[in-house]
């Protein structure tokens, strides 16, 4: 299981790095916003997706719907985890196919769940 | 900009103004055209001096927003490092520098202690084990033996280990005196702003005698579909006050409840 987590904050990459590891997903790889995220998709080595929303250059929402129209990558498991709040954002972000969102500040039990849930719900 | 300049020569324009009205309904009925003519080639010339005033006020008004916020003329340059607004960018930089540095510090140290803190656990785990057969005879003497030097060493690592993450401990309390730092930089930031909104609102207030005087009518609706499509895809940050507010949802719960009531 290889999974490419996508934050313009080296902080925020962090972090998520080490509660994936302490859930056993010790091969990750980071990119720091969508343009950077996208060529590093498409080598096909990503089994998962982590993204933020708000980033420069592309954010997590444009590279959403890029990935969701690329046939090579659409069934990508995508979990959105971001400040955006706004109930519009989570819909749209629903419409466009994520598999979860978890909203900032986030505790590591959420983040457990949410991507417990998007497996259970893949197999 | 003191409160007697804000007493607009407007209001004076539109006194004298009404007058001359007056007369000038006086003289056309009268038959009086050259004087009418003359009235309203004067009321013109007025409304020019008046306009005249006014954007001098302003430019003036101006000017001195901009000497309050330390930008004086001269070059790029200087106008640059004089900024309040610069300097407030720069502070607002530092902010950043030394929240994420501190986050760094901390995580490294976490990084440090986890490691030190599951040896604790796991060695822990195990002499307990061993720890109960020993409690239940069910133990011969050379493996005694080798548990007795086991716990020894168990005792010196943790005695070690746990002074380690005694002192990371500490180090991670000290790397949060961020908070009293930028605190103390984003209030002065925050002044800047009020400051900054004060002085807009008063030359939107001397502008809008300009627009009064001139008739002048300004496009204000904006283009805001466009705007809040390309919004919506940029993300918009963190929300303030979310618990007060219908749109914006206040934690995990409201998510998850939001997104199964779409059926996910």
């Amino acid at each position: 299981m290889k999974i490419l987590i996508v934050d313009d904050f080296s902080t925020m990459r962090r972090i998520i790095r080490n509660l994936l590891r302490d859930l056993g997903f010790s091969n990750t790889d980071e990119a720091d916003d969508g343009n950077t995220a996208l060529p590093m998709l498409k080598t096909g080595k990503y089994d998962f997706l982590v993204t933020d929303w708000n980033m420069p250059g592309m954010t997590g929402m444009e590279l959403l719907k890029t990935v969701r129209a690329d046939d090579n990558l659409k069934s990508l498991p995508i979990l959105m985890v971001t400040a955006e709040a706004k109930r519009e954002q989570i819909v749209a972000a629903a419409q466009a196919g994520v598999n979860g969102y978890v909203v900032k500040p986030f505790t590591a039990a959420v983040l457990k769940d949410k991507i417990e849930k998007i497996f259970e719900r893949l197999q | 900009m003191n409160e007697a300049d804000n007493q607009a020569p407007g209001m004076e324009y539109e006194k004298e103004l009404l007058e001359q009205v007056g007369q000038l309904k006086d003289e056309v009925e009268a038959g009086d055209m050259a004087a009418a003519m003359r009235r309203i080639a004067d009321m013109g010339e007025e409304r020019d001096q008046t306009l005249y005033l006014e954007v001098g006020r302003l430019t003036r008004s101006l000017h001195e927003a901009l000497r309050n916020f330390h930008i004086q003329a001269g070059n790029e340059h200087q106008r640059q490092a004089l900024s309040r607004m610069g300097d407030a960018s720069d502070r607002l930089g530092y902010v950043v520098e030394l929240t994420s540095k501190s986050a760094n510090r901390t995580m490294d140290l976490v990084e440090a202690s986890m490691p030190l803190a599951s040896q604790i656990q796991q060695e822990g785990a195990a002499i307990r084990s061993e720890w109960q057969r020993l409690g239940q005879r069910d133990m011969k003497a050379a493996e005694f033996r080798q548990l007795y030097s086991r716990i020894q060493r168990y005792l010196d690592v943790t005695c070690e280990d746990s002074s380690q993450m005694y002192e990371n401990l500490s180090e991670i309390l000290l790397a949060q005196d961020y908070q009293d730092l930028t605190g103390q930089v984003i209030q002065r930031v925050t002044d800047l702003v009020r400051d900054v909104e004060d002085n807009l609102v008063k030359l939107m207030v001397m502008a809008s005698d300009v627009d009064r005087i001139t008739g002048t009518v300004h496009e204000t609706a904006e283009s805001s579909e466009e705007k809040d499509k390309e919004q919506n895809s940029r993300g918009e940050g963190p929300q303030m006050n979310a618990d007060k507010r219908d749109d914006v949802v206040s934690g995990q719960d409201d998510v998850d409840d939001l997104l199964s009531s779409l059926g996910f």
